[in-house]
C-alpha cells in the first residue's frame, strides 16, 4: 500500500482561482505548453535537416509536469530543470530563439556552444544549467536551498530528477540532507516510466517513489503529470510550505515519455498499447479541452494563442539561424572565472 | 607576528575570513561541536553559530554539491573533507559540476574544499593519500598545497577569495610539527607564485607540501658534498609557476622533481615534460623524478617508510644528479 498522498484532479475554475490563477494565467499556461512542444518539434526538424550536431532530446508528454511546476515558482525561486523539462525554461521566460541557437551550437545559445541540447539555463531567470550526470543537480538544488536558509531568505529551490535517476546515491544524499535540515527545497520526480529502455520495476522496488519521502522525514505526493492544473496546485502547495519553513516535499509526477529516449531511439521496447493509452491523455489536448469546458475558451482565443506561438517559433528559428558559430580561437577562454564574473544575478 | 603551528595558521585564516565576510561558511563531518577531526574549526560553532558551521551528514556528495549550489547562490562555502581520501565520494560534484559550470554556463562556483592529506603516521591506504595530481588533470579546478604556516593562512585566504573551485590540500604531517611566525594581519598569498625555500646554484629541487621539509634535510646533506641545492616550493600546482621553475632550471641546469603522490601520471611528470620542452638545451642531466611507487599507501611502518620518499632517497637522487 502506498504511503504517499495521491493528489486529486482539479475540476472547476473556482478551484483553480483559489489556487491563485486567473483566466489570463490559464491562457499563459496553455501558451507555454504549446510553445514547449513547438520548440521541441521544431528542434526535431532542425535535427533532421542536419543542423543540430550531437544528439537531440525532447520531453513530449511532460509539458504539463514542467509548465505546471514552473508556473508555481516565485520570481526569486531557483530551479535545476532536466532534459524533459523544456517547459520550465519556457515558463521562466527564456527566449525560444536562444534555445534553437543552443541546439545548433551557436554563439547566442545560453552556453555559447560550450555545451549542447538541453544542457543550458539562463541564470537571469533563476535556472541552473544541468550536467549530463543524473541526478547531479538534485543535491545542487539542495545547496541553493541551504544558502537561502543560512541567509534566512524566503526563497525556494527546486530540483528535478527522473525515476531512473532515483536509483543513484545523489538522490539519497540530497534528500537526506534536505530532510535533516528541513531546507526550503521541492523535489520533482518526472516519472515517465522509462529510463532509456529500462522500465520502473528494474529501477526501484517501492510502490511509488513519493513513498520514500516519509523515510527522509517529509511529505510525498503523487500527481497525475498530464494534468497541468493538478501539478500546479501541488507544486504551489509544496513551494509555499517550503517558503514558510515547512521543509521539503517530494512530488512524483506521473506521465509517459511519448518518444524514444532521444532522437536515435524508436522505443521498440515500449508496448504499443501503452503509447495508445497515454496518447489519449495528452497533456496539451487535455488542458485545451478543460479550458473550453471550464474557462470558456473561444475559437478566436484558441486560434490567437496558436497563431502567436507559431509566429514566435518561425521568427525564433530565423533569428537563431542568423546567430554565428563560436569562434574556434576562443576555445581556451573562460575556463577559470575572474572576480568580475561573480557579478551574475545569482551571486548578487 | 605570532608563532603559529601550520594547523593554527589554517584556523586563523579561516576564522578571519568568517569574521569579515558573512558569506563564508564551513560545512563538513564533525566540524561543529567537535571542531573537526583535526580541530581546525575548534570553537568556530560557538562563535559563528550552527548555520555557519554546519555538521554535515556522512555524505560527501551532499557536502560538495551543497557547496556548489550555495556558492552559485552567492555564498562562499568552505567544505572540510574529514580526510582528503574521501573526496573520491564527492568527485563527481567537483569534476562534473563545479569544475565545468563556468565554462559551460558562465556561472562561477567559488568553493573551497579543505583536504587533510598525506601520510607518515600509518594511516593506511584510505587516510594517507595525496590525490592532488588526479585533480590537476581537471580543467576548471585550482589546487593549493601550502608547506608553511604563513602560506597556510595566505593561500587559504586567496582560495576563499578565488571565484573558482579550489582544492586546498593541508598536509596532516605538518599540522602540529611545523611552527613559524605568521603575520597577524590579513594577507592573500597569490596562486601560481612559487617560493624559494632555499637558494642554491647546482641543482633545482621542485616540490610542494610536506616534501619541502624532506628536501630541506636532504639539501643540508648535499652541502657537505659541496653541492648547493635550490628548493622551489610550488605552493599551488594549478596554476603552477612555470616561469620560476624554468628560470631556476636554466640557472642550475639540473632538476629534480619530488612528490609524495605516486609516480605515474603524477604532477612531477608534467613539470619534467615542461622543462624538457622549454629548457632542454639548458640541461646538463635528464630531469629526475622522485615520487612514491605506484602502489596504494601501505599501512605497516616499514612499508609506509618504503613508500613515502625519505631524506635518504632524496639525498641519493641528488647525488646521482650531481655526479651526472
Ligand atoms: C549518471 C548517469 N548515468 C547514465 C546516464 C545516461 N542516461 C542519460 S538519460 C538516462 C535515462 C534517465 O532516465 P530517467 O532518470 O528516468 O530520466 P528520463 O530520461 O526518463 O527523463 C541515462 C541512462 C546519465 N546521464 N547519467
Ligand atoms: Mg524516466
Amino acid at each position: 500500500m502506498a504511503i504517499a498522498r495521491e493528489a486529486e484532479p482539479v475540476s472547476s475554475l473556482r478551484e483553480i482561482r483559489e489556487a491563485g490563477l486567473d483566466r489570463e494565467d490559464l491562457f499563459g499556461i496553455y501558451r507555454s505548453m504549446l510553445l514547449t512542444r513547438g520548440v521541441e518539434e521544431r528542434g526535431h526538424i532542425l535535427y533532421r535537416q542536419g543542423k543540430i550536431p550531437g544528439s537531440f532530446y525532447t520531453g513530449r508528454g511532460n509539458e504539463a509536469g514542467s509548465v505546471g511546476v514552473a508556473t508555481a515558482m516565485g520570481p526569486d525561486d531557483v530551479g535545476c530543470p532536466l532534459h524533459r523539462d523544456m517547459g520550465v525554461h519556457i515558463t521562466r521566460g527564456v527566449e525560444p530563439w536562444r534555445i534553437f541557437a543552443q541546439y545548433m551550437g551557436r554563439e547566442d545559445g545560453p552556453t555559447r556552444g560550450r555545451d549542447g541540447n538541453v544542457h543550458m539555463a539562463d541564470s537571469q531567470l533563476g535556472l541552473l544549467a544541468m550536467v549530463s550526470h543524473l541526478p547531479a543537480m538534485l543535491p545542487v538544488a539542495v545547496g541553493c536551498a541551504l544558502a537561502f536558509r543560512i541567509r534566512e531568505e524566503k526563497r525556494v529551490a527546486l530540483g528535478w530528477f527522473g525515476e531512473g535517476a532515483s536509483a543513484r546515491g545523489d538522490t539519497h544524499e540530497g534528500m537526506n540532507f534536505a530532510g535533516v535540515r528541513r531546507l526550503p527545497v521541492v523535489f520533482i520526480c518526472d516519472n515517465n516510466q522509462w529510463a532509456y529502455s529500462t522500465p520502473t520495476h528494474l529501477e526501484y522496488g517501492c510502490e511509488t517513489l513519493a513513498d520514500r519521502a516519509q523515510a527522509y522525514g517529509f511529505e510525498g505526493v503523487v500527481v497525475d503529470g498530464t494534468d497541468v492544473l493538478a501539478v500546479y496546485r501541488e507544486a504551489r502547495r509544496a513551494i509555499e510550505k517550503a517558503r514558510e519553513g515547512g521543509g521539503p516535499t517530494l512530488i512524483e509526477s506521473m506521465t509517459l515519455r511519448m518518444e524514444g529516449h532521444a532522437v536515435h531511439d524508436d522505443a521498440f521496447y515500449v508496448p504499443k498499447e501503452l503509447f495508445e493509452e497515454w496518447a489519449k491523455r495528452d497533456p496539451i489536448e487535455r488542458f485545451r479541452t478543460w479550458l473550453r469546458a471550464n474557462a470558456e475558451m473561444t475559437d478566436e482565443e484558441e486560434d490567437e494563442i496558436g497563431a502567436g506561438v507559431k509566429r514566435t517559433l518561425n521568427q525564433s528559428m530565423e533569428k537563431a539561424d542568423a546567430s554565428p558559430l563560436p569562434d574556434p580561437s576562443t576555445v581556451t577562454e573562460r575556463v577559470y572565472a575572474s572576480v568580475e564574473d561573480l557579478d551574475t544575478p545569482h551571486h548578487k | 607576528m605570532a608563532e603559529l603551528t601550520y594547523l593554527q595558521a589554517i584556523s586563523d585564516g579561516l576564522r578571519g575570513e568568517m569574521r569579515r565576510d558573512k558569506r563564508v561558511f564551513v560545512i563538513g563531518e564533525d566540524v561543529g561541536v567537535y571542531g573537526g577531526a583535526f580541530k581546525v574549526t575548534l570553537g568556530f560553532q560557538e562563535e559563528f553559530g550552527p548555520w555557519r558551521v554546519l555538521d554535515a551528514p556522512l555524505a560527501e556528495t551532499a557536502i560538495v554539491a551543497g557547496c556548489t549550489g550555495a556558492a552559485i547562490m552567492g555564498m562562499r562555502p568552505v567544505a572540510e573533507m574529514q580526510f582528503a581520501d574521501f573526496i573520491s565520494c564527492g568527485w563527481d560534484h567537483l569534476v562534473t559540476v563545479a569544475a565545468k559550470q563556468f565554462y559551460r554556463a558562465g556561472t562561477p562556483v567559488p568553493i573551497v574544499v579543505r583536504l587533510p592529506s598525506g601520510g607518515g603516521f600509518s594511516g593506511g591506504p584510505f587516510h594517507s593519500q595525496n590525490p592532488e595530481s588526479s585533480f590537476a588533470h581537471i580543467p576548471g579546478i585550482k589546487i593549493a598545497c601550502p608547506a608553511t604556516p604563513e602560506d597556510a593562512k595566505g593561500l587559504l585566504i586567496s582560495a576563499i577569495e578565488d571565484p573558482n573551485p579550489v582544492l586546498y590540500f593541508e598536509h596532516k604531517h605538518l599540522y602540529r610539527r611545523i611552527k613559524a611566525e605568521v603575520p597577524e594581519e590579513r594577507y592573500a598569498t597569490p596562486f601560481g607564485k612559487a617560493r624559494v625555500h632555499r637558494e642554491g646554484d647546482d641543482i633545482t629541487l621542485v616540490t610542494w607540501g610536506a616534501m619541502v621539509y624532506t628536501s630541506e634535510e636532504a639539501a643540508a646533506q648535499l652541502d657537505d658534498d659541496g653541492v648547493s641545492v635550490e628548493i622551489l616550493d610550488l605552493r599551488t600546482i594549478v596554476p603552477w609557476d612555470r616561469e620560476a621553475v624554468l628560470e631556476s632550471a636554466k640557472k642550475t641546469s639540473k632538476v629534480m622533481v619530488l612528490h609524495e603522490d605516486t609516480r605515474t601520471g603524477g604532477f612531477g611528470a608534467e613539470i619534467a615534460a615542461t622543462i624538457a620542452e622549454e629548457a632542454f638545451e639548458h640541461l646538463d642531466a635528464p630531469v629526475k623524478r622522485l615520487a612514491a611507487p605506484d602502489t596504494p599507501v601501505p599501512f605497516s611502518p616499514p612499508l609506509e617508510k618504503a613508500f613515502i620518499p625519505q631524506v635518504d632517497d632524496v639525498v641519493a637522487g641528488l647525488r646521482e644528479l650531481a655526479e651526472y
